[in-house]
């Protein structure tokens, strides 16, 4: 940090120039958690490689941290190598981790219309919705964001997709059913 | 076999648990059940027993029996299982785990499927978790799919192919060709994940952005639509045109526009409309108006659309909006470098954000403050911070501190002022003051000789007024000082204003301070080496001195004891040396900051000169007081340990044997072989002392054994290498001859290492290096070393030899294998 300090004053010289923004590899969200004032995980998306004893070890300081920050405060906050964007949702916190030089407002913008859609497919979407239909919520995000990028900036169009694909499934076990009633009766 | 619980009955059970326990036996039942039921190869319920190892998993519970289950689930043909079998593959695998290649094939067949909710699935889970040999194996399926016609699919594989290049670049040659063509689909999601592979292929390999450049008039007109285009229900955001796409499209023009004043001015007339005419009553506004800012302030924007773009980052800086205040900072201290004078104008406003209530707007208010400072408002800018220092959450104070110290050094208008703001930041951040900053103060004070009064009452009258020694780092710079310049403090400055200070209370307030248990022991060894050196000081105080300094011959402390019982030897034994052995410290040099150019970003860093209190590879051997180039050899005298073998480690290699014994004896050795007449031979109680040395000696590695880093025309460089195998440092003992005839002077040794190293370069002993190797010239290089990698050094050495400027350069990597496991 102090070396941080240091670069940041030091710099002031031209040679700074430019230098901030393009050294940074790649750009996308790393991971989304969902959360409950309790602190239990609701849902959580790696978009990196990473592996499972860290993900523990994240998602367990980082539900700390942001359950100790006050309403007052913003929605950000610098957290490792990361910039966490969070916001919370009646019992539920959505936090997301981005790069430093992402765009923090548009963060909230995708949380937001996250929370739209599940809003919608749910009917008045509250934390028991997810809890029960986790895969569910796995779904939407699945058609809303993918490889940490913003797959589908229309709410319907993503909704349509989830639905259309329950109807799949649906008509999947609907004919299974068939079936296997067909099978009883020796009808096969 | 029973027919298994549902996934519903079993989240529901688990709720139910009253205490933990209740809730591991649950989950511990259950999972055995799972187990059977995978043993038995139930593909009817496979399916479900998937679905509630994933709820498991969430839980945080071990969950690894699932993952063959999961890739059993996405080979099956039904809908249902493959979509439960994708979620599973990329919740519970990840791209270390070898049944990763399983998947493979899977995917593959998967994205031919004529659904293009299975080709979905598979390309969803391909974008989430692709690994190296994936991207390998599936970049072309990924690239015909990117050529379908259903946006559906198109959007996902491009996607793919954004992951793809993330994970080994040279593929993008491939998505290249493309890129022009989808962009002009109509479909937004097509478009957005576009720009997202543009963006990305840009990131990764820079030297693409020449060849999108043509593509800048298309983003353009995208974006002129966008802005245009009436309300679209489909698209539209708080009364915005997917403001998404729009974000993302100026932030491509970032990467495109940066050092490129044609695709800059293309893009001027479009980011001026985003910029005057986005709504900012909403967040998604104030996104947009956010990326547009950093857009213009990185591109070669015209001066009138900067100015413009300041302006905005003056109004979210007011803005009521926390979440705009931040972004506000944020964006100020990425401009900050590139306009100046356009961030100072807010600088009052910065500094009152240092009062807000929220860590993260204090963190980057406090760094652009920094990042503020010049010389014309620093007395009024470092006020503030002082204040802000006194007040700051813990956790900023370090870093508060020393920010304040580095641009007092670099800004001061001067040294007096240098110097009252050292002492408040001493006396305010206490003991948050970092370590390296002790040895920084000593030194300043030392090079500024006008000062010595002035800042030893100062010093004084800290130490008098916070009586509780509490503040390490101050007790530790006021020692330093009361002992080096306790006669000045006692005269006074030459321009009055004079406190009178008698010099008994000097020592009762020192004898204090070693006896206090509050004081550390680095803080207790500057102590006693102030009262030995009042013992010269003050000659009317020998005595006194003398009876303090005996009374630690005794203390429980290693270093403390060894030193007292030293000194009193020095009293007894020597008495004639004594004041010549305890005469003033020569005056340290200005800091020169140019000194090594090479190594410029460890540069900075290091203490400026000398002053190593607290070599962390050896305990605490070194004396505080003790100058390692400034040549006052008899200085050794007050450290038997690390230093003196390792600086005469060439003349006295027999003797450094690890873990001998006779090392403490070295001192003597040297004064027979170096300068005989001037040393004491060394005072007989040492054997009796248990010291500290010894220990820290025989505990770590140091090789006897010369390596030759550097041999070229005459000169000759030795390294030998000194490492506590716990700690991560190394210490390069480094040894220069020269074997010709003529004698080179104005030797310069400069080291580079790789970032993930640190380096710091203690001061040589010398420049001349006398021909026919009569002498050599020895300089300590400590290399930290967190990841115990092998270390790589680059060298730069210059000299000049018959009156010719020599400059030669050389690498040494032959590390072995101890100085860096």
């Amino acid at each position: 940090m102090s070396h941080k300090l240091r670069q940041i004053i030091s710099s002031v010289q031209p040679e700074g120039i430019n230098q901030g923004w393009s050294r940074k590899s790649c750009k996308m969200m790393k991971f989304m958690l969902l959360f409950s004032r309790q602190g239990k995980v609701r849902l959580q998306k790696w978009f990196y490689a990473v592996g499972d004893k860290e993900r523990k070890k994240i998602t367990r300081e980082l539900v700390s941290i942001v359950l100790l920050r006050k309403p007052k405060m913003c929605n950000f906050l610098d957290w490792k190598d990361f910039k966490i964007v969070y916001k919370r949702y009646a019992s539920l916190f959505f936090c997301c981790a981005v790069e430093d030089s992402d765009n923090e407002l548009l963060t909230l913008e995708v949380i937001h219309r996250y929370v739209e859609i599940l809003d919608k497919y749910f009917g008045s979407v509250c934390e028991l919705d997810i809890i029960f239909n986790f895969e569910k919520a796995y779904f939407i995000l699945d058609e809303f964001l993918l490889a940490g990028e913003i797959q589908e900036p229309s709410k319907n169009r993503v909704l349509r997709a989830v639905e259309n694909a329950d109807a799949l499934q649906e008509e999947n076990q609907e004919a299974e059913a068939t079936r296997s009633i067909l099978e009883e009766f020796g009808l096969s | 076999m029973p027919v298994p619980n549902r996934l519903r009955d079993l989240i529901r059970n688990i709720r139910s648990c009253k205490t933990a326990a209740d809730e591991r036996s649950i989950i511990q039942k259950e999972c055995a059940d799972i187990r059977n039921g995978f043993r038995e190869e139930d593909s009817q319920f496979r399916c479900r027993n998937v679905a509630k190892v994933l709820y498991i998993y969430m839980l945080g519970y071990p969950s690894h029996f699932g993952q063959l289950e999961a890739l059993k689930l996405i080979v099956s043909s039904k809908f249902t299982d493959k979509r439960i079998g994708y979620l599973g593959a990329m919740l519970l695998l990840d791209e270390h785990r070898e049944v990763h290649l399983l998947m493979t094939n899977s995917l593959k067949n998967d994205m031919e499927n004529s659904s293009q909710y299975v080709q979905s699935l598979a390309l969803c889970t391909l974008g989430n978790v692709c690994s190296t040999e994936m991207a390998r194996d599936l970049a072309p399926d990924v690239e015909k799919l990117m050529k379908n016609a259903n946006a559906y699919v198109k959007k996902k594989a491009i996607l793919c192919a954004c992951r793809i290049v993330r994970k080994v670049p040279e593929m993008m040659e491939n998505f290249i060709p493309l890129a022009k063509p989808l962009l002009a689909d109509k479909n937004h999601g097509v478009m957005l994940a576009t720009v997202s592979l543009i963006t990305e292929m840009c990131r990764k390999n820079p030297s693409m952005c020449t060849s999108f450049k043509k593509l800048v008039s298309t983003l353009v007109r995208i974006l002129k639509n966008l802005i245009m285009a009436g309300y679209s229900p489909e698209h539209d955001v708080n009364g915005i045109s997917d403001p998404f796409l729009q974000v993302h499209i100026i932030q491509l023009m970032k990467i495109l526009g940066q050092n490129d004043g044609d695709s800059s001015e293309a893009m001027n007339d479009i980011l001026a409309q985003v910029a005057t005419n986005t709504e900012t009553s909403k967040n998604v506004g104030n996104a947009i108006l956010y990326e547009t800012v950093l857009t213009i302030m990185d591109i070669k924007s015209e001066s009138g659309l900067r100015v413009l773009a300041v302006n905005i980052l003056g109004r979210f800086l007011l803005n009521t909006d926390k979440n705009i205040r931040y972004v506000a900072l944020n964006s100020l201290l990425k401009t900050v470098h590139t306009d100046m004078n356009a961030v100072q104008r807010h600088r009052t406003t910065v500094l009152d954000c240092l009062k807000d209530p929220d860590p993260s707007i204090l963190r980057r208010a406090m760094e652009l403050c920094f990042a503020l400072i010049n010389s014309t408002n620093i007395r009024g800018t470092v006020r503030e911070l002082i204040s802000f220092l006194s007040r700051c959450p813990v956790e900023f104070k370090s870093d508060c501190s020393s920010g304040i110290f580095l641009a007092a050094e670099k800004f001061s208008p001067n040294t007096r002022w240098h110097i009252d703001t050292m002492l408040k930041v001493l006396t305010t951040a206490g003991n948050y003051v970092r370590d390296d900053a002790v040895p920084n103060l000593i030194h300043l004070l030392s090079a500024t000789d006008k000062m010595h009064s002035y800042a030893s009452q100062k010093l004084y009258m800290a130490l008098i007024e916070g009586s509780d020694f509490s503040q390490q780092p101050l007790i530790q710079v006021a020692s330093w000082c009361l002992g080096e310049y306790g006669d000045e403090l006692i005269s006074g400055p030459p321009d009055g204003e004079l406190i009178t200070v008698k010099e008994d209370e000097v020592l009762v307030l020192l004898d204090r301070i070693l006896k206090s248990s509050v004081t550390n022991s680095v803080t207790k060894a500057y102590a006693i080496n102030a009262v030995m050196k009042l013992s010269v000081r003050f000659p009317s105080q020998r005595v006194k001195a003398q009876n303090i300094i005996r009374l630690h011959s005794v203390s429980h402390n290693m270093e403390i004891q060894q030193r007292a019982v030293e000194y009193t030897a020095l009293f007894i034994k020597h008495d004639v040396l004594r004041s010549g052995v305890l005469e003033n410290m020569p005056q340290f040099e200005k800091p020169s900051r140019e000194e090594n150019g090479e190594n410029s970003e460890d540069d900075d860093a290091k203490p400026p000169e000398s002053e190593v209190v607290i070599p962390n590879s050896v305990g605490q051997t070194g004396s505080p007081t003790q100058p390692q180039s400034n040549v006052d050899v008899l200085m050794d005298l007050v450290d038997l340990g690390s230093y003196a073998t390792s600086t005469y480690h060439e003349n006295n290699r027999p003797i450094t044997v690890p873990g001998d014994l006779d090392n403490l004896l070295d001192l003597g050795v040297l004064s027979n072989s170096d300068s005989g007449s001037q040393f004491p031979p060394a005072p007989q109680n040492i054997n009796g002392v248990p010291s500290q040395h010894t220990d820290s000696q025989a505990g770590s590695l140091q090789d006897p054994a010369e390596f030759s880093a550097f041999d070229k025309s005459g000169l000759k460089i030795s390294f030998f290498f000194e490492r506590d195998p716990s700690s991560n440092i190394l210490n390069i003992l480094l040894s220069a001859r020269n074997t010709t005839d003529t004698s080179f002077t104005d030797f310069v040794f400069q080291a580079a290492v790789p970032k993930s190293f640190e380096l710091q370069m203690l001061p040589p002993s010398g420049s001349v290096l006398a021909a026919n190797s009569s002498n050599s010239v020895n300089q300590k290089i400590k290399i930290t070393n967190p990841n115990h990698v092998q270390p790589r050094i680059r060298m730069r050495i210059t000299y000049n030899c018959r009156e010719e400027n020599i400059v030669e350069m050389g690498e040494f990597n032959r590390f072995p294998l101890y100085t860096w496991q």
